[in-house]
């Protein structure tokens, strides 16, 4: 108790990144970039086109290899070599382009989601244990439970490809939210959204830092980052060159130069 | 409006059980009924479309819910079969004396303990098969099972030197009936005068391991495990994103589907009393194949009317293609068999280009 107590400690960033190196043959998408997230922050990743926004995020959730660099979650290290691992971590991801899985319904792509959090195998499903039976019966309340959370608890029967744009966007973040993360990592949740849909966006993620799980987010939305934000992080060709409150950010002549181009 | 209605239709819970009553009587009497009408043939027509139904439902768990093209599928069949073979007949100790200093008159193990035996080692070869394509996907898996397919079919071929281990191509012979206690099932049985033929008995034994295999896989389908599955088909890289450890899941679906595939195999090493490698060939994988798509990959209603209509169809053609060729032409033109391989492309062909999801998909 004393123990976590201590590592549970403000102090330590609840996420933290250091020297990470990514490098596609001759290209090196990430060169000694680094990232702090808080406990209750919400921080933003931004950065021109092809800075390595995404590539920064897969080598992070461990779809991508990296070829350097030290992984700290909650004080811990952790791998992220295997994408499931990084999961158990606490660590759960949304997609630029939406990956759902189309052809089951919004409350089963839910329930994939507490798939780690359960246990029940294969024998105790061929004899429908009673444990079995009310784990599942766990999971379906917790999933409608996300719906409900993330505003589309009526559409829980239908296809998950069925679902308009920005429901699949919630969707994703409700599937994410059921792996019980610590850190919710968003790669362009707004893509795509209207005004509306971004306001509502913007209420959800609030609800959601308030409900205790930080967030990371990947996002070109000028107006929701500065908005939303804690801190920013700039990265510009796999480095990082600023990093600091939305406003001083916003002044840094560095990241007006990456993405505008430099004066001569 | 409301109270009228449930006067006229009864609810849905009490006619679909009302229906099961009637499938139940159907199965039960289906197989005198063929006795009486058509002769012990047509019950072995069941009981092999029975088989069918198991493996189909085997390989449904594989390509229907994990989503991984299996075109060896045959082989865990033969593996099964081959290890009732082996410990249910007298070959070994034919072949081997030190065998038939242990067992003088052949080794002769229970089907009680041979088929968890047939189980656990094709689920072997399931794994062993499944561990060197895990970043395969469809196409490519598709090649590899089919070469592992052939592989295994070559390995029982050959391996009568220079040990003989499968007889080699002439197979093995006078392989023991399932038996409970003193009562074979490879016997007919007078009761009250009446001779009730092997194969009802078979009929029965199988038509129960199929229900459990068929509530198996229906629990499993509504699983954590099988949900797990479906979302590995639907997209690996977001399944893994969500914590699924892809390659102990999909390790699972070949195992578990090789395993239903053994015990089918040892069943119908029993019931014919006779294999050989001949009876494993890629046609036979294909067979099994084209009843689950045909059927409805995934859909396991859709995959026993796969089944049942890819195993019966060809006994029909045989039945009825050569009186009809007799009454029209006065003469048997074609030979039943080239036009069951002719309205069997057809068919699957009409299938693909009509109903591409099978002929009774899931509707969600």
């Amino acid at each position: 108790m004393a123990k976590s107590a201590l590592s549970m400690n403000s102090e330590t960033p609840l996420l933290r990144i250091r020297g990470v190196v990514k490098r596609f043959g001759g290209l090196q998408a990430l060169e000694q970039a680094h990232l702090e997230v808080m406990r209750g922050q919400i921080v933003g990743l931004i950065g021109p086109n092809g800075a390595g926004k995404t590539t920064f995020f897969n080598v992070m959730t461990g779809l991508y290899t990296p070829d350097g660099g030290v992984f700290e979650l909650a004080g811990q290290t952790y791998n992220p070599g295997a994408v499931d691992q990084v999961v158990h971590a606490g660590i759960a991801r949304t997609f630029q382009n939406i990956r759902l899985f189309k052809e089951m319904t919004a409350l089963e792509n839910v329930m994939i989601g507490r798939h780690i959090r359960t246990k029940a195998g294969f024998w105790a499903a061929a004899f429908h244990t009673r444990a079995e039976r009310a784990e599942e019966k766990a999971i379906s309340v917790d999933a409608e439970h996300l719906l409900q959370y993330v505003g589309i608890a009526k559409e829980s029967s239908q296809l998950a490809k069925n679902l308009s744009y920005g429901d699949q966007r919630r969707l994703e973040i409700a599937r994410a939210l059921a792996t019980s993360p610590k850190l919710l990592a968003l790669d362009e949740p707004a893509a795509g959204m209207n005004q509306t849909e971004k306001r509502e966006l913007q209420v959800l993620l609030e609800r959601i830092r308030q409900d205790g799980t930080s967030i990371l987010m990947i996002e070109h939305d000028v107006g929701l980052v500065m908005g939303l934000c804690d801190v920013i992080t700039v990265l510009d060709n796999g480095r990082v060159i600023a990093t600091g409150e939305p406003d001083d950010v916003r002044r840094n002549p560095l990241v007006i130069a990456a993405y505008l181009g430099s004066v001569g | 409006m409301d109270f009228l209605n449930s006067m006229r239709y009864p609810s849905p819970q009490l006619s679909k059980r009302y229906w099961l009553f009637i499938l139940v009587g159907v199965l039960c009497l289906a197989p005198w009924v063929c006795v009486f009408t058509g002769g012990n043939y047509w019950v072995r027509v069941l009981d092999f479309a029975l088989l069918y139904v198991f493996l189909a439902l085997g390989l449904n768990i594989v390509v229907g819910f994990a989503g991984l093209l299996d075109l060896g599928y045959i082989a865990f069949y033969a593996v099964g079969a081959y290890v009732a073979g082996l410990l249910a007949s007298p070959h070994l100790a034919n072949s081997f004396s030190t065998i038939s200093a242990i067992f003088p008159g052949g080794v002769h193990t229970s089907y009680w303990i041979i088929l968890p035996i047939a189980a656990l080692v094709a689920a072997f070869f399931g794994i062993l098969l499944g561990a060197p394509t895990l970043k395969l996907r469809g196409d490519y898996l598709a090649i590899v099972t089919l070469g592992f397919g052939e592989i295994i079919r070559i390995f029982l071929n050959n391996l009568d030197r220079p040990l003989n281990i499968t007889n080699g191509p002439k197979g093995i012979n006078n392989i023991d009936a399932i038996a409970m206690g003193s009562f074979s099932f490879g016997k007919s049985f007078q009761l009250w005068g009446v001779t009730i033929p092997s194969v009802i008995f078979y009929y029965y034994l199988f038509l129960i391991l199929v229900m459990a295999v068929l509530i198996v896989s229906l629990r499993i389908q509504d699983s954590r495990i099988g949900r797990a599955w479906v979302a590995i088909r639907e997209d690996e890289t977001a399944a893994q994103a969500m914590g699924l450890n892809t390659r102990n899941l999909k390790l699972l679906a070949f195992a578990i589907g090789a395993s239903f595939g053994g015990i089918s195999g040892a069943l119908f090493a029993s019931f014919q009393g006779f294999i050989s490698p001949e009876s494993f060939s890629l046609s036979e994988s294909i067979v099994v194949l084209a009843m689950v798509v045909l059927g409805g990959m995934g859909h396991i209603p859709g995959v026993i009317l796969g089944a049942i209509l890819l195993a019966a169809f060809p006994e029909f053609l045989r039945a009825t293609l050569e009186p009809l060729q007799r009454l029209l032409f006065g003469q048997v033109l074609l030979d039943s068999e080239i036009i069951r391989q002719l309205l069997y492309g057809t068919a699957l062909i009409l299938v693909v280009r009509y109903k591409p999801k099978g002929l009774w998909p899931k509707v969600p």
